[in-house]
């Protein structure tokens, strides 16, 4: 029973996680319309409830209610796994985001997280790595010429980002010192100047490049390139299916927004966060607010997620692969060295004077 | 399952899957860092380009060169034999836990870290300019040698 209780935040803490990021994805759907329809001087969604919201939902129905087509040459077991695995997997990544700081609720004092992995980092880079396989067993299993190579695009463009992701990382952890989310976010406490993007501008720079790209979002979004390949590795999919795949699309970006904010922008953290904990003396006030400033970041996050789609044109895919293997990883490869001498400098005092 | 398989990718996926259960026994050993870096570089790493290549090269069942049965005969004698020392090793081995367990927050990455640069610092160093080499070494393959063309 004492056993239960103490999994119980955690399995509420997930629940509740779960439900909001379904809902931001939802959302998130309708807030790319929008934004589309903004930049490009357009109304957007508007017949759906008042100001379209009710339009992701509608578009829900729409995907659960259309006919379900599995091509006759298709690996049927594998064709059903690729969308489930995309799915899976970019759902899994929120276990270890930190999303807030103590609570106390009947007596009990717990975190806004659901684990503290001590290598919450290195989790979140797994599950990224296994999230290929949606897309290359998806790809391969539909057994059309398009979407393999939709997929073979898709999955060696994130594996190529995922190597100079992992070296930006790697120079952040080296500064923090920790590979555990909250660590890093805590170390960032006290306002603007302690966010990490400041520290590390570079790293931070190419690691949203490659969130991009690990999103397969547009500059990005070689896998679904409709000029050149029909579809892309989902051409074969319909129905709620094809909806998997774009779903997952959404929750990778907020997962993303949220792993930006957390590692580079100080997470829950926000300017004057000592000033309110001062006057109201409560640390609950302090912790909810400190969960909507983490939101208010990640939204900025989706946007600009957003606004880059609908600004910059696709790349070339030798383009592609020439930034990813030829300037982002030598950049973050000399990020890292940087980084090191700097780190060893700190610690030994300028080399013992 | 991934030796009976007819179909190349489903062999590689089961492989995956090996892989998995793996990493799984790392974290029953509480050997966390060990079971994520498992996965991210066998499962993660590797086997993509496994697949990649396997997929590239579309394999299908009646392109497949056929065994010939001297092959299965020396597949099944090498395998044999492997299997023989398998046994004899673990026939040797006395099952037994040992009275006092081993430090069971070795698997942990702070303890990991430091037994790995303190007390074997020079097998790591060793593995690493290892790495360099093989590294190096591919590169050198993959370039195309300017004598030849």
């Amino acid at each position: 029973m004492e056993t239960l209780i103490n999994f119980l935040p955690s399995i509420i803490i997930i629940v509740i996680m779960f439900g909001v990021t379904l809902l931001i994805a939802l959302y998130s759907t309708y807030g790319e319309r929008k934004v589309a329809a903004f930049l490009q001087d357009r109304i957007g969604p508007n017949r759906a409830g008042p100001w379209g919201l009710l339009q992701p939902f509608a578009d829900g129905v729409k995907m659960f209610t259309k006919e379900e087509i599995i091509p006759a040459s298709a690996n049927k077991f594998l064709f059903i796994l690729g969308p489930s695995i995309a799915m899976i997997c970019c759902l899994m990544t929120g276990v270890v985001l930190p999303w807030g700081g103590e609570l106390t609720l009947f007596g009990r004092t717990f975190y806004l997280q659901a684990v503290d992995l001590s290598i919450g980092i290195l989790y979140v880079f797994a599950v990224v790595s296994v999230s290929v396989y949606g897309i290359m067993i998806g790809g391969w299993a539909s057994n059309n010429k398009w979407s393999l190579m939709g997929a073979i695009r898709g999955s060696s463009q994130i594996i190529s980002y995922e190597l100079s992701m992992g070296l930006s990382i790697v120079a952040l952890v080296l500064m923090t010192g920790t590979l555990s989310f909250r660590e890093i976010v805590n170390q960032q406490h006290g306002g603007i100047l302690h966010w990490n993007f400041l520290m590390q501008p570079l790293s931070f720079l190419i690691f949203l490049i490659c969130a991009f790209a690990e999103c397969n979002r547009s500059p990005f979004d070689l896998p679904e390139c409709e000029t050149e390949l029909v579809g892309g590795f989902h051409t074969e999919y319909s129905s709620m299916k094809l909806g998997f795949y774009l779903f997952s699309e959404y929750i990778n970006m907020f997962i993303s927004s949220a792993v930006i904010s957390a590692l580079f922008f100080g997470g829950f953290n926000f300017p004057g966060m000592d000033w309110l904990l001062e006057t109201t003396h409560s640390q609950n006030i302090v912790t909810l607010v400190g969960v909507g400033a983490y939101f208010l970041k990640i939204f900025f996050f989706i946007f600009f997620f957003m606004w880059v789609r609908w600004t910059i044109p696709r790349f070339r895919y030798d383009q592609l692969m020439n930034l990813g293997w030829k300037s982002l990883i030598p950049l973050a490869l000399f990020n890292l060295a940087a980084m090191a001498v700097i780190e060893m400098v700190k610690h030994q005092h300028l080399f013992g004077f | 399952m991934v030796v009976a398989s007819k179909n190349p990718v489903h062999s590689v996926l089961y492989l995956i899957l090996t892989f998995f259960t793996v990493a799984g026994h790392y974290l029953l050993l509480n050997a966390q860092f060990l079971a994520l870096v498992h996965i991210v570089v066998y499962a993660g790493a590797i086997m993509v380009l496994f697949l990649f290549v396997i997929m590239l090269l579309n394999l299908n069942v009646d392109k497949e060169p056929v065994n010939t049965n001297l092959v299965k005969f020396a597949g099944a004698i090498a395998g044999g034999s492997l299997m023989l020392v398998l046994i004899a090793v673990l026939s040797k081995t006395n099952i037994m836990m040992p009275a006092h367990p081993a430090n069971t927050q070795i698997g942990l990455i702070k303890n990991l870290g430091k037994v790995l640069y303190t007390e074997y610092n020079l097998p790591f160093e060793i593995a690493s300019i290892l790495f360099l080499v093989a590294m190096i070494g591919a590169v050198i393959l993959a370039k195309k040698n300017p004598h030849t063309t």
